[in-house]
């Protein structure tokens, strides 16, 4: 536990209770993007280079952007902030306590966390992003081939599912002049 | 404690507290980070494992993690334009508004 690791980690923890707990949902969405821009950078202080910058490119550069974009397209930016919480929340909030507390008990009594002379294996070159790129090209080029195709599936039906739909507008007319 | 139990501590917390906003928030945005938020919980998991594992050079949990960013970008995308979707049909993106299909 060093003191890098410690600030990244109150970075993103704070970064998401920010997230969940604010009223505004434009100052949420960039709690968002602060709580990921602290994970990102715990991948960094891990050694996964590939994953941190994957990370910071994806969810910093495009989910919280778009999240962005969908709080103003959907004016939530002006919503009444006072009932931005569910009647039940404090329920909730004892249950999602519960599950940390039944995975916190899980990580302390595992043999593993108890281990003293844990230590990462040191940096090497075996696991650069040269490495990463030749394993995804040569070991895994089914699922990514199979990635690839489902982010074109995804990007097709978002376009398609938030496209206007011109016929539900156009229908009431066609009945009108049925009518007529 | 080791810095392996720190990470998985600090993805338990990360993970509690997505799902408190997800169960909680009446946004179906926010209702959409919280869930972001818990698959990011997972990666780190992930990543951490890989760290200490007894073999890094195998890469496995560092791909799963790459496998999983696209994945979660494509969930946020099909997420977000059926939030708009839905705005657009009931003028609101209130989770507890939206009760058309209450059984």
């Amino acid at each position: 536990m060093t003191l890098p690791f410690l600030i990244l980690a109150l970075l993103t923890l704070a970064g998401g209770v920010a997230a969940m707990t604010l009223r505004r949902l434009v100052h949420c969405a960039l709690a968002l993007a602060v709580s990921f821009a602290g994970l990102a950078g715990l991948y960094l202080n891990l050694g996964a280079e590939f994953a941190g910058l994957a990370q910071l490119l994806v969810y910093v550069g495009a989910i919280a952007i778009l999240i962005v974009f969908v709080i103003l397209l959907t004016r939530g930016g002006d919503a009444d902030p006072d009932s931005s919480f569910s009647p039940a929340s404090a329920g909730s909030v004892v249950i999602a306590l519960a599950v940390f507390a039944v995975l916190a008990w899980a990580v302390n009594t595992s043999s593993l966390a108890h281990v003293a002379t844990l230590q990462p294996a040191p940096p090497s070159d075996k696991t650069g992003t040269l490495q990463i790129g030749q394993a995804l090209m040569q070991h895994y080029v089914l699922p990514l081939e199979v990635i690839g195709l489902m982010l074109t599936a995804a990007m097709i039906g978002a376009v398609i599912l938030a496209l206007r739909d011109k016929r539900i507008a156009a229908e009431p007319k066609d009945s009108e002049l049925r009518a007529s | 404690m080791n810095p392996l139990a720190g990470c998985l501590l600090v993805s338990a917390l990360l993970f509690a507290i997505g799902l408190a906003g997800a169960i909680t928030r009446r946004s179906a945005i926010l209702v959409l980070a919280g869930i972001e938020l818990m698959l990011s919980a997972a990666n780190l998991n992930f990543i951490a494992f890989w760290r200490f594992g007894p073999h890094p050079e195998a890469l496995t949990g560092l791909i799963f993690v790459i496998f999983s960013i696209a994945v979660a970008a494509a969930e946020a995308a099909v997420g977000l334009a059926l939030i708009l979707a839905i705005y657009r049909h009931a003028k609101t993106s209130d989770v507890s508004e939206i009760r058309e299909m209450r059984g």
